[in-house]
C-alpha cells in the first residue's frame, strides 16, 4: 500500500490561491452539547485536506456541515461563493458543487450501478441520457469498475460499492469532494482499491477533503493535515511538519495512539 | 507434480437412505416427537371425519343446477346448486335492469382487463393512467348509460360484483397516493403539515368504519344546505377512500422508517429537490418494504366494501342476502354464502399471490 503511495506524485504543486472554502467561527451544538467549537477554516482549490483526530472530536460533522447535512448554528461557511443558511435554493446549489462520499457508500440498492451515477446529472443537472450514461461510463472506467455498470450495489463487494460511490459523485462534475472516513468500514483487502482511487483523484487537481485515518495517505497525497480534539481544531500543517514536529501535546497523544501499534 | 495433492478429493456420496425422501419427510415433519405424532393423529381424524360429510353435501348428495327449490326441500341432505343458477344475474348485477345486465358484465371485464395489465410492471409508464382514465370512463358510460343510445341506469340500481369492484378499486386507487401524501406529511419537518396529518391519520383510524360510513349517509346531509345533495354511492366511496387512505398511510409511514438515514443523505448529498428524493431514492424503496402490509390494506377493503349494506347499497354480499329473502329460496343461505365467499377468495388470493411475486421482483436486483 505504501508502495502505491510513494509512488504517487507528491503534490507539492502550486496552489492557484483562489478560495473555494472559508468557514469563519463556526459552531455548532448538538442539543447541550457543544460539537464544533469556532472552527476556521480555508481551503484553496486544489488543495488535499486530511483531517484526523480520536473519534468523537467533530471532524465527520464538520466535514457535513460543508454541505449543509448537518446545520451550523453560528458562524458563516461559504462554498465556492454562496454562503450556506436556510436559503434551501442556496443549499441545492452548494450540494451540487460539492460531491460527498460515505463511510457506509449509502448507494441506492434499487438502482442498477449505472443508474445510481445517472440519477444525480440527469434530474439535478438536467443532462441528456445519453450524455448521462457516457459520462458514467467513463467516470466507472476510471475507478475500474465499467464492467460491473449493470449490477446492483448488492451483488458488489464493499471496496466496489465504494468505488461507485466516488464515480456517482464525480459525475455530478463537483469542484470539491468531501471523504467520511472512506475506507473505514471495508475490509483490509479492499482499502487499497478505494485509496488507489483517491489517490488519482488527487493527482487530477480535485480539491479534496478527507476524514480518515489512513495516515500513509495523509503523509503521500495531502498538502495540509488538520487534527481537531473536542470539537476544535488543535493544529494544522503540511504533512511533513504535523508527523516530524507536532506542536501540540493533544497531537502528539494522537500520532502515539495510531502510528505506534 | 506431487501424488499427494488433493486435486481430485473424495468421492460424492450419497446422503444416508433414512434422512431422504418420503419417510423421512414424514418423520421429519410429522412424527418428529411424540406431541407432534398425537398432533398429526387427531389432525388426521378430524379430516376424516370432515371431509367426507361435506363433499356429500357439496358433490354427492348435491342438486344440480338445473334443481327447483321443491326438489332441493325434499331431499335436503345436500346443496342446491339450482338456487345459484336460478339467481346467478341476481347475485352479479343485483336490481340492474334485465335486459341491460350486459353493461355490468362488460364493467366487470374492463375491470378485470386493467387489473391483470396494471399487473405487468412493463406497463408501469405514465401512459397507463391514460388507460385507466379511458377505462373508468367507459364504465361510466356502461353503468349509467344515457348516451350511445343506453338507456339511463340510476345508480341506486347498481349492485352486485360491479358495485363491490367499483368501490374497492376507485377506492384504492384514489386513497393510494392520498395515503402517499398523508405518510409524507406525518414525517414532514413542516409542523403545521405534520399536525394537520397526524390528525387526520389518528382520528379515521380511531373510528370504526361502519361508523364512518353511517356519518355519511345519515349525518353529512344534515350539514349541507338545503336542495344540496351528494349522492348515496358517493358519499360511500368517499367515506371508503378517507378511511383506506389513513390506513395506508399507515402502512407506507412503516415503510419509509425502513429506509436508513444513509439514503436521505446521499440523495440530498447529490443535490436532489425533496421530490426528487422522495419520487426516485425513498418511495420506491419505501413502497417495496411496504408490499405485506399494503396489500393486507387491499384485501381487507376489498372485503369491508360489504358493510355498505347498512346504508342499503346492494354489493355482491347484500344481493346473495336479498336472493336469500325470495319466498321460495328462504334457507339456502350456505349455497348463497358459499358461492360469494368462492368469488371474494378468488379476488384475495389474486391480490395476495400477486403481491408475493412483486416483492420477489422488486427484491431480485439488490439482494445480497
Amino acid at each position: 500500500m505504501s508502495q502505491a503511495m510513494s509512488q504517487a506524485a507528491k503534490p507539492k504543486h502550486a496552489l492557484s490561491g483562489e478560495e473555494i472554502i472559508r468557514c469563519t467561527g463556526v459552531n455548532k451544538w448538538y442539543g447541550e452539547f457543544h460539537v464544533l467549537k469556532n472552527i476556521n477554516l480555508s481551503v484553496q482549490k486544489g488543495e488535499r485536506i486530511v483531517v484526523c483526530g480520536p473519534s468523537g472530536s467533530g471532524k465527520s460533522t464538520m466535514i457535513r456541515c460543508l454541505n449543509r447535512l448537518e446545520e451550523h448554528q453560528k458562524g458563516t461557511i461559504v462554498i465556492d461563493g454562496i454562503e450556506l443558511t436556510n436559503n434551501l435554493k442556496n443549499i441545492e446549489l452548494v450540494r451540487r458543487e460539492v460531491g460527498m462520499v460515505f463511510q457506509h457508500f449509502n448507494l441506492f440498492p434499487h438502482l442498477t450501478v449505472l443508474e445510481n451515477c445517472t440519477l444525480a446529472p440527469i434530474w439535478v443537472r438536467k443532462m441528456p441520457k445519453a450524455e448521462a450514461e457516457e459520462r458514467a461510463m467513463s467516470y466507472l472506467k476510471r475507478v475500474r469498475i465499467a464492467e460491473q455498470a449493470k449490477k446492483y450495489p448488492g451483488q458488489l463487494s464493499g471496496g466496489q460499492q465504494q468505488r461507485v460511490a466516488i464515480a456517482r459523485s464525480l459525475c455530478m462534475s463537483p469542484k470539491v469532494m468531501l471523504f467520511d472516513e472512506p475506507t473505514s468500514a471495508l475490509d483490509p483487502e479492499m482499502v487499497k482499491e478505494v485509496l488507489d482511487v483517491m489517490i488519482g483523484l488527487a493527482e487530477d487537481g480535485m480539491t479534496m477533503l478527507c476524514v480518515t485515518h489512513e495516515m500513509g495517505f495523509a503523509k503521500s497525497v495531502a498538502d495540509r493535515v488538520i487534527f481537531m480534539d473536542r470539537g476544535e481544531i488543535v493544529e494544522q500543517d503540511t504533512p511533513d511538519a504535523f508527523f516530524s514536529n507536532p506542536k501540540s501535546d493533544r497531537t502528539r497523544l494522537f500520532l502515539s495512539q495510531i502510528l505506534n501499534h | 507434480m506431487t501424488d499427494n495433492v488433493q486435486s481430485v478429493g473424495l468421492p460424492d456420496e450419497r446422503p444416508p437412505a433414512n434422512t431422504v425422501g418420503p419417510i423421512a419427510w414424514l418423520r421429519n415433519n410429522l412424527f418428529n416427537s411424540w406431541y407432534n405424532a398425537i398432533l398429526t393423529i387427531l389432525v388426521l381424524g378430524l379430516l376424516a371425519s370432515a371431509i367426507p360429510p361435506f363433499m356429500n353435501w357439496l358433490l354427492f348428495r348435491a342438486h344440480g343446477f338445473d334443481a327447483t327449490s321443491t326438489v332441493c326441500r325434499q331431499d335436503a341432505g345436500g346443496a342446491c346448486w339450482g338456487f345459484i343458477s336460478e339467481k346467478l344475474r341476481f347475485i352479479m348485477f343485483g336490481m340492474f335492469p334485465w335486459e341491460q345486465q350486459w353493461r355490468p358484465l362488460v364493467t366487470i371485464a374492463v375491470f378485470i382487463a386493467l387489473l391483470v395489465a396494471s399487473c405487468d410492471r412493463r406497463f408501469w409508464k405514465p401512459w397507463l393512467g391514460l388507460v385507466w382514465a379511458a377505462g373508468l370512463a367507459l364504465v361510466a358510460v356502461l353503468m349509467w348509460g344515457g348516451v350511445f343510445g343506453l338507456t339511463y341506469v340510476e345508480n341506486t340500481l347498481w349492485g352486485g360484483l360491479p358495485l363491490t369492484i367499483i368501490l374497492s378499486v376507485i377506492g384504492l386507487a384514489v386513497a393510494f397516493p392520498v395515503s402517499i401524501l398523508l405518510a409524507l406529511g406525518r414525517r414532514s419537518n413542516m409542523p403545521a403539515v405534520k399536525v394537520l396529518c397526524v390528525t387526520y391519520i389518528e382520528l379515521i383510524r380511531g373510528v370504526p368504519l361502519i361508523s364512518l360510513l353511517f356519518m355519511a349517509s345519515v349525518m353529512l346531509p344534515l350539514f349541507l344546505p338545503n336542495g344540496v345533495s351528494i349522492d348515496k354511492l358517493l358519499r360511500a366511496q368517499i367515506a371508503f377512500i378517507m378511511f383506506a387512505a389513513a390506513y395506508m398511510a399507515e402502512a407506507i409511514r412503516g415503510g419509509l422508517q425502513a429506509i436508513p438515514k444513509g439514503q436521505y443523505e446521499a440523495a440530498d448529498g447529490l443535490g436532489l429537490g425533496y421530490w426528487q428524493k422522495m419520487r426516485k431514492i425513498i418511495l420506491p424503496q419505501a413502497l417495496a418494504v411496504a408490499i405485506p402490509p399494503l396489500v393486507n390494506t387491499f384485501i381487507s377493503f376489498f372485503k369491508d366494501t360489504s358493510l355498505v349494506i347498512i346504508i342499503g347499497l346492494y354489493d355482491l354480499l347484500g344481493t346473495a342476502k336479498a336472493a336469500l329473502s325470495d319466498p321460495s329460496w328462504r334457507g339456502f343461505y350456505r349455497e348463497a354464502y358459499l358461492f360469494i365467499g368462492v368469488i371474494y377468495w378468488i379476488f384475495c388470493f389474486s391480490m395476495s399471490k400477486y403481491s408475493q411475486k412483486l416483492e420477489r421482483d422488486l427484491n431480485r436486483g439488490h439482494r445480497r
